[in-house]
Order: C-alpha cells, then structure tokens, then sequence
C-alpha cells in the first residue's frame, strides 16, 4: 500500500471538501468552529447508528436464529 | 444544430451556439456553499453588532441607528460576507501596457482582504486572459504608438472643450469619415466613452410614448439608457426570436396599455457578441422581424466590432448582411482599437440630428487627440491601407486563437458557454469558493484570469471569462491551457458530461420551459 499517494490522494479529498463546504474561505476560528460542529454532527450520528442500529439488528438475528433451534414453541409462536 | 433549413435559408453559415445545463449534483453543492456561507456570514453581523469583532465595513453613525437601515439588503450582505472573502482576485493593480503579458504589483492582506498592502514586488510576464485586447493593438511600440506620440507633440492631450463649443478637431472630422467608411454606413460620431455613446444618446432617439425591446442579458450601458430615455421597456428571453417575436406582435396588436395607440417607435436593443455568456446575437432572424413589424434596430458592437468577420468588420459582416439594415450600428474603441470611446454609425439624418440633440456631444468633453489618432492608425490597419497586411493576419489569427482555445477547453471537459466563434470564453465554475480558489492558483502560475460572480451573473454561475487576443501566441495559448488543466484538475473543475444538447427548434410558447431539448 502506497502510503505517500494515500495519504496525498486524502489530502486531496479534504481540499474538496474543503472547497465544497467554503471553509476554503474561513478565517482559523471560523474553520475550528465549522469542524468542530461536523466532527459533533457526524459522531452523533455514528452513536446513533450504533445505538440503535446494533440494538435492531440484534433482535432481527435472534428472530432468525430461534426459527431452526425449537420447532415447538419458536419464535413465530411468540409473534402470535 | 445548425439551423440552415429551419429558419429559411437565413444563416449562409452554421451556428453553433451551446449552454451546457448546470449538473444536478454541482447545483446541490453549491447551494450547499453559499448555505454554510450566509450561516457564517449571520454569525459575523451579530458579532459585529453586540461588538465582539471590531466592525470595518460601513455603517450608519451612532445618531442614525434609530433611522432606516441603510446595510440591511442582501447585496450589502453579501458583500460584507462573501464579497470581502474573496476580493483580492479584483482590483489587481497593473504596471505595465495590458498586452499579451503584463506586469502586476504585488499585494498582500493581513486582515483578511480588508486592507491590502503592496510588498513592493512586481510580478512581471504574467500571461494576460483578461485583458480586452481581441486585436492586440494595445501596444507601447509600433506604427498607432509613434502615430500617437505625433499628435500628442502636435495637438497636447486636452480639448479643453465639448464637440458643440471649441472641441471639434480637424481628427473628430477625419475620425468620422473614416469611421464610416470602417463600417459601411453614411456616416459617423465619436464620443469619448463607450458607456456614455450608451447611456446619453439612447434618450436622444427614444422618449415617451416609444416601446424599446431589450434583450435579458444587455448590459448596464443600454439599460441605463433605456431607463433613462422614460420608453416603456420589455424584456425578451436571452437571444430567442419566438420570445422577441410574441413581444412584437403583442406591441403591433395591441398598442400603447391604456390609451390603445399604436407606439411612436419601436427600437430593439441588442448587443454583437454578449460578453458574459460568450452569445452572438442571432441578427439574420432579428433583422428579418425588424422588416415584418417596421421597426427599429440598435446593434451594440462593443466587443464584436474588429472581432468578428473575415475582415473586422464586425457581426454584420460575419453573417454576411448589409449594413443598411441595422438603423443605428453602436461600437465601442475600447475593446479592439485599443484606445477609449464609443461611436454611433448609420443614415447621415440620424448622425446630424445626434450631433445637436445628444447629451454626449452637447455636454461631454471631446476625444483626446493621442485617442483619435490610435483608432485612426488602427483602422487603417485592419482595412488594410497603410499598406501592410497586418491588420488582416491580426484577424485571422484571432479566429484560429478562438478556435484553439475552445477546442482544447471542450476537449479537456469544461463547461463552456457561448458560440464557437467568439473571443469571449466563459468557463463555468459555479461554487463560491472555486471563484477565488480559480483566481489565487492562476495567479501563482502566472496567469492573470478574470472571475465574475454575482451580482453580474445569477448566483449559482459565476465563471472564469478568458478574452482571446490576436496577440497570444500559440505556446502562450499552450501554456495557459496547460495550466488551466492542471487547475481544473485540483479543484474538479471539469464538469462537463459532453452531451451535445442541441437548442430547441419547435416555435417557443407557454408549454415550453427548456430551453433545451433532451
């Protein structure tokens, strides 16, 4: 893996976005501020992917696995 | 897309006009910028006025608080916030003739584009693409520059005067003449600035009770002029000759709104080649409706005029017409003569009565005599008479300039506007912050390039515009293209899907909304 073009091919990307988004034009604390309000925006949005994503997809997997162990009381039962 | 056919054997050549539509996703994204920016820029103005930032725009004094807000509208917004942001790409201050290369002065801000301060640096041959200098006859050596430098050791540089008191020179006269003679009409008048031939002589033709159609796009000359002139003024859709035609019939059958009367005047406004889209103005088509509903034609040639036509002469020979066709034919000595000022041509009654009633020639100081004998030398020059053929080989190497250019810039997959044949190249950048990001990495290659935003276009088209010179030679051309491609590549400027979107043939009426077809 070629570091230097990964690392200049990223570089890159944050320059458009950089462009896209106009924090090409801000002053320092204009860009900590922009940032620092993304980074928020997106970890919350990670948490909250996590949070109840996993929790969702968990009890569709445990739905899934209980249909093949007990064909008796399964779980389609319980959904009735 | 050439329409020979359909418009009835009117064009002898094709025309080959395109606006590539806006991508869908570059739209977005620049919404997107200009969103982030205003949120900013609210930020910045409440800042400013509970005093956390010291405030150094204009404001109203402390007494005039309770008044009428005087910055409160969007364009002072807008320059306050996103104007000053990128303003070192304007105003760049020039120390040298603005020929192919040119010298600029270098400056620095430590405060964010509000003040600017000169490091006493001169960035020399720097590759001149903004320059209206379509002929290259902006020069500080050779035949208009020894011509000029005779008359000003002859006649001094002020006429002290206007054209109707002390100021008419035996050069005006000669001026005239020659004039006419350039373009094929009956006679001429010079007046010392473009804008001004524009603006103070529109009111002399028009007047009350006179409808004048304007084209969407005409610039701030003729639209000051019509406003100025009291006619009732209507808008046709940019170059489209179903829009002029509705507007024309409507006048014809209708008449004055309240009273019914048919109009005094009918005068259509229209310009040679547009210089924001790049357009050449359709003239068989306006001239053909002029005839079908007996009115008027006023062919502003500012940037057409030396630029177009196998021999300079301007749009009207590029389509091949007569002159006599267009009643009042306007032009500019700015752009391809490289001197200052604007002339009138057309029937010898209209330029007499001109010469008593127009604002310009009563109140206006005239031509300084250098000026004068510059167009004088340089006209000569194009037709020919000094007896080289310089003045032909500068037109035709402007046309292969253009053709080039436009080329390699379609090729490498820009957005490009406007007609092939026009020396005027508008590169689409679209985003606020490719304007200025497109201007500071020019300029630390070497090339001086000129970027217009809003408000001289719509706000989500602001674009690069390249003016072609007779002068640029081809390696010059090669490097600027070279790094334009390399710009295009750092700020993903090439957009262009390189769809051939023909324009739309079917008659315009309420059901359309493209101009386009798909």
């Amino acid at each position: 893996m070629d570091v230097k073009s990964t690392a200049g091919f990223v570089y890159w990307l944050f320059c458009q976005f950089e462009l896209i988004t106009c924090s090409y034009l801000m002053e320092p604390w204009e860009k900590v501020l922009f940032y620092s309000f993304n980074l928020a925006a997106a970890g919350l949005l990670l948490y909250a992917a996590y949070a109840c994503v996993a929790a969702h997809l968990g009890s569709a997997l445990q739905l899934l696995w209980s249909i093949p162990a007990n064909p008796r009381d399964n779980a389609l039962a319980a959904v009735k | 897309i050439n329409h020979i056919v359909h418009n009835g054997g009117l064009y002898k050549r094709p025309f080959n006009e395109a606006f590539e539509e806006t991508p869908m996703l570059v739209a977005v994204l620049t919404y997107v910028g200009y969103g982030v920016l205003t949120l900013f820029g609210y930020l910045r103005d409440f800042m400013r006025q509970w005093k956390i930032e010291k405030c150094q725009n204009a404001t109203e004094r402390e007494e005039q608080k309770d008044f009428v807000p005087l910055y409160q509208d969007f364009e002072n917004f807008y320059n306050r916030n996103l104007y000053m942001r990128i303003r070192d790409s304007w105003n760049r201050p020039i120390c040298s003739v603005p020929g192919a290369k040119v010298d600029m002065m270098e400056r620095v801000s430590h405060d964010y584009n509000w003040t600017f301060t000169y490091t006493g640096r001169v960035i020399k041959g720097i590759i001149n693409m903004g320059s209206y200098n379509y002929l290259g006859f902006a020069q500080k050596s050779g035949a208009c520059q020894e011509a000029a430098a005779k008359v000003l050791s002859q006649y001094g540089a002020g006429v002290c005067s206007t054209r109707q008191e002390m100021g008419n020179l035996d050069k005006h006269e000669e001026l005239e003449k020659l004039v006419a003679r350039f373009l094929g009409v009956e006679s001429a008048m010079a007046y010392g600035m473009g804008f001004a031939t524009n603006s103070m002589n529109i009111p002399a033709l028009v007047g009350k009770g006179c409808l004048i159609l304007s084209d969407e796009l005409n610039h701030a000359s003729l639209v000051l002029g019509a406003r100025l002139s009291g006619a009732t003024i209507r808008i046709f859709k940019h170059n489209n000759m179903q829009s002029l035609e509705k507007l024309l019939k409507d006048a014809i059958v209708h008449g004055q709104p309240r009273t019914r009367r048919p109009w005094k005047k009918i005068l259509i406004l229209v310009e040679g080649i547009y210089s924001m889209e790049g357009s050449i103005v359709r003239l068989p088509e306006v001239i053909a409706l002029k005839k079908k509903y007996k009115s008027y034609l006023y062919l502003d040639e500012a940037h057409s005029i030396g630029a177009l036509g196998p021999s300079g002469r301007g749009v009207v020979e590029y389509f091949g017409l007569s002159p006599e066709d267009v009643d009042v034919m306007m032009g500019t000595f700015t752009k391809s003569f490289g001197a200052a000022g604007g002339y009138i041509g057309g029937k010898k009654e209209l330029i007499d009565y001109l010469r008593t009633y127009s604002h310009s020639a009563v109140y206006a100081t005239s031509m300084s005599p250098p000026v004068v004998e510059q167009i004088i030398t340089s006209v000569k020059c194009i037709m020919g008479e000094d007896g080289t053929t310089v003045g032909r080989a500068r037109v035709q190497q402007l046309a292969e300039n253009t053709r080039y250019f436009r080329r390699r810039l379609k090729e490498m997959g820009f957005i490009i506007y406007g007609n092939e044949d026009s020396p005027v190249v508008p590169l689409m950048l679209y985003m606020p912050a490719k304007i200025g990001a497109f201007g500071r990495e020019m300029l630390k290659r070497n090339i001086g390039v000129v970027v217009v935003g809003f408000p001289a276009t719509p706000i989500i088209e602001s674009r690069a515009r390249f003016c072609l010179s007779a002068a640029h030679t081809k390696e010059m051309l090669d490097t600027a293209l070279k790094e334009i491609n390399e710009v295009g590549d750092l700020l993903q400027l090439k957009y262009s899907r390189r769809r051939l979107v023909p324009l739309l043939d079917r008659p315009f009426d309420e059901t359309t909304y493209e101009e386009t077809e798909d």
